[in-house]
């Protein structure tokens, strides 16, 4: 390589030759193995391009010459994931539903898993830690339209309420009002009436007498004698603390005139046994499971 | 003065320098004395430490690691010794980082780059290799001959090389394959290297350690510290005036003649330096540097030219370190006529001293006090409370016990919150009403969901804490942990 540069008085070194306002700018090479990784580096990039997918087309991409892309090798891994966990999901499909609770194994995996689904599949009326809201009952309390057994939480999630679903829980709610079994006025004696039930407190000069007679009339037969509920029908305890549409005098009102019928739909079929197993486990363990 | 830029010059193509230096090979010339029996000891005492560590055995009882030092990655545990770290004790390796720094910084300030020169593996190794190198092909004149030799290609010289290269492979090969067995019980480990089952991993990682280690240690050499390596750079800015390094006396006198010329002027009374000029602290400097050029970078205070000079100051009947680790303040202070003096204890060493104490005693504190049985919760955020059908109030915990002990355990659970709450763990039929006892592995985690229920007549208010005692019944070991029961 030729030097054309001068020597640098003050270094000893030779300088490049390019001066700007009176500085010189000395000539400090790099290394050999500098530069040969630099280069390396450059030709490590083309054949990067080449090999995997890298050039953006019209409407694809370059495939690279091993068609290798991120999705076919998350799907394969995914797989393998399916695959390592089959052994476990197994167990879960064959455990006895009762037994699961009692391994703690099994209940950590369907715990885990069960989780994982609600959040997938539940949670959008339910909530992400099932509290629910007004119309989707809280699933951490003790309260249950369909029974709290681990049985019971298992079929209401396989086959759900008023569904349509073959084995589907049924039961309606009336509409007092809107179809004219009660008037206006009765309505709301029993309303305040309902709310005297569970101690909470009613409007002034109500006629309990008149209230309690229009309940045994009309709400009895669904909700128990007291009112205690009935879960053969979905029909809620209403001396209790918990109140899914509410227990204010004009929510009652409403409840009464328009009736209710919200829909739990059927998981049976949309998903695989052991995960609606796990799912039953997962509610269950919430806390409120009887 | 402002000379016009020729813009021909900037334009055209032949006025520049070479693009490239290719690198000046060094040949170090192999040398004895103090500091070279410094650096064998150390060498010989950290490769033992790290080829043999891995075969010391550890009785930790009957299924549990057995080698004195593993990191079991698949279960995250950490075995030094009579310690077990569990992930969530890292914060030892951070403290340890801490210690290492400042203990370089130290060091840094008592001897300049010590750890440079004695301690880096990049110096050990190299030196290793160069001993391998001059054992075979000879001492610094013959090695430089044979590289120049214009008939290269003679079977001897062949086998000289081949030889060089495979005694260099087989350490190498040997410095991958120790790294591995920290990570996997090494007898197991080195007889499925052997017989091929061991996981693929271990022969990449094995690959890649063999290839660094030959490339760094037989061909970069001193281009590692001084093109790669950071620390020669940060370190310039750790180091004082009083920190001891490497140091050309010249204090010691001009000019440097040789021994009969100078033995010539000093009888003509005129002014003469120690050294004679043998370049013998340039043919033993493993960076191939001359050191009388005063402090380089490029320089790792190995301390070899000490000894390489030593030799042939004694040999001349001179006093001997001429150079030495030294500073510029003692150079002034002799030519002052003042006596040199050392100063190890200075505020910057004692900070130093003091933090590495400091870190370290906390380590050791935590390290004697911490528990081997643990809780840790959680509360339910969503929801936070619940509110039962006869109106009483639950609120649900994630709690997790860890059993660091190795063996199983029976541990109770006691909740001290509010009044007559009752507790219930998910999957647990408690024996004794309100306090639920769990078996937990040896060795393991174990996360259970928790609810406390407050009746309610005794509802809180707002929140009040709650307290949650696990206590082995066995050993009567506890420990406790402290979160709110919050009202909805
Ligand atoms: S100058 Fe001396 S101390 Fe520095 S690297 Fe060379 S031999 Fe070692
Ligand atoms: S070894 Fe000592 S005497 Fe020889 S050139 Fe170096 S400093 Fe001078």
């Amino acid at each position: 390589m030729t030097d054309h540069g001068e020597i640098d008085s003050v270094s000893g070194r030779t300088t490049t030759g390019h001066e700007w306002d009176g500085i010189k700018e000395l000539n400090t090479p790099l290394p050999r193995w500098w530069l040969i990784t630099f280069y390396l580096t450059i030709i490590w990039a083309i054949g990067y391009w080449i090999v995997y997918p890298a050039w953006p087309l019209i409407s694809s991409n370059t495939t690279g010459l091993f068609g290798y892309s991120t999705r076919a090798s998350l799907a394969v891994e995914l797989a393998n994931l399916e695959a390592a966990r089959g052994e476990k999901m197994a167990a879960l499909a064959a455990a006895p539903l009762a037994d699961i609770e009692k391994d703690p194994a099994l209940l950590a995996l369907a715990r885990a898993k069960g989780r994982v689904v609600f959040g997938d599949n539940c949670a959008p009326c339910h909530g992400s830690g099932a509290a629910g809201a007004k119309g989707f009952p809280n699933l951490n309390d003790d309260d249950w339209l369909w029974g709290g057994t681990l049985e019971q939480i298992m079929q209401t999630i396989q086959f759900g309420a008023r569904s349509g679903h073959a084995k589907t829980h049924e039961g309606q709610m009336l509409a007092f009002g809107k179809d004219g079994v009660l008037k206006p006025d009765e309505i709301v004696t029993v309303a305040n009436y309902v709310r005297s039930l569970s101690g909470l407190p009613t409007r002034q000069g109500f006629d309990a007498a008149k209230g309690e007679k229009i309940f045994t009339e009309n709400c009895v037969a669904c909700h128990g004698d007291g009112g205690k509920g009935n879960q053969e029908m979905g029909a809620p305890n209403l001396t209790d603390k918990i109140w899914l549409y509410g227990s204010d005098e004009a929510t009652l009102i409403e409840t009464i005139s328009q009736g209710r019928s919200g829909v739990m739909p059927a998981w049976d079929g949309r998903l695989d046994p052991a995960t609606l197993k796990a799912m039953a486990v997962y509610v269950h363990s919430l806390g409120g499971g009887k | 003065m402002n000379t016009a830029v020729n813009p021909n010059e900037l334009t055209s193509d032949d006025d520049y320098g070479p693009l490239y230096a290719s690198r000046k090979k060094v040949y170090p010339q192999s040398v004895s004395g103090t500091f070279r029996r410094i650096k064998w000891g150390l060498m010989a005492f950290c490769l033992g430490v790290y080829y043999f560590l891995p075969f010391v055995r550890w009785n930790r009882g009957l299924g549990a690691p057995n080698q004195a030092v593993l990191i079991d990655l698949p279960n995250s545990r950490f075995y030094f010794f009579f310690i077990e770290l569990w992930p969530q004790e890292v914060y030892y390796f951070t403290g340890l980082l801490i210690v290492a720094a400042v203990a370089l910084f130290l060091m840094n300030s008592i001897g300049g780059r010590l750890w440079c020169g004695y301690l880096c593996p990049q110096t050990v190794w190299t030196d290793l290799f160069y001993a391998v190198e001059r054992l075979i092909e000879g001492d610094r004149r013959e090695r430089m001959k044979k590289d120049k030799s214009s008939d290269p290609m003679k079977l001897e010289r062949i086998s000289e090389i081949v030889l060089k290269h495979s005694i260099w492979l087989l350490i190498a090969w040997w410095t991958g394959g120790a790294w591995v067995l920290y990570f996997n019980d090494a007898p197991t480990l080195v007889k499925q290297l052997i017989t091929f089952q061991a996981p693929m991993i271990a022969y990449i990682w094995i690959g890649i350690l063999t290839a660094t280690t030959y490339v760094l240690a037989g061909y970069m050499r001193e281009q590692v510290c001084t093109y790669m390596c950071p620390w020669p750079r940060i370190q310039a800015a750790l180091t004082d005036e009083w920190a001891l390094n490497v140091t050309y006396r010249y204090d010691r006198g001009e000019k440097r003649t040789s021994v009969k010329k100078a033995a010539e002027l000093r009888a003509l009374g005129e002014q003469v330096g120690d050294c004679v000029d043998c370049y013998q602290c340039v043919a033993v400097c493993p960076t191939g540097i001359d050191i009388r050029n005063g402090p380089q970078l490029e320089c790792i205070q190995c301390g070899l030219c000490i000894d390489a000079c030593d030799t042939v100051m004694k040999k001349i009947g001179r006093p001997t370190r001429l150079i030495a680790y030294d500073n510029d303040i003692n150079i002034q202070r002799r030519q002052e006529g003042k006596p040199p003096i050392y100063r190890i204890v200075r505020p910057r060493t004692i900070i130093y001293s003091a933090m590495i104490a400091a870190v370290g005693g906390i380590m050791l504190y935590a390290l004697l006090t911490r528990s081997l049985l643990d809780v840790n919760v959680l509360h339910d955020r969503n929801p936070v409370a619940v509110r039962l059908s006869d109106g009483s109030i639950r609120n649900a915990y994630t709690v997790r016990l860890l059993n660091k002990r190795g063996f199983d355990r029976v541990i109770a659970i006691d909740v001290d919150g509010p009044v007559n709450a009752t507790v219930h763990v998910v999957g647990v039929d408690s024996v004794t009403p309100d306090r639920p006892m769990i078996v937990i592995g040896r060795d393991q985690t174990a996360e259970l969901r928790l609810l406390v229920t407050a009746p309610a007549e005794s509802n809180p208010e707002k929140s009040i804490p709650v307290h949650f005692h696990v206590t082995d019944i066995g050993l009567g070991e506890a420990a406790s942990a402290t979160d709110n029961f919050v009202a909805p």
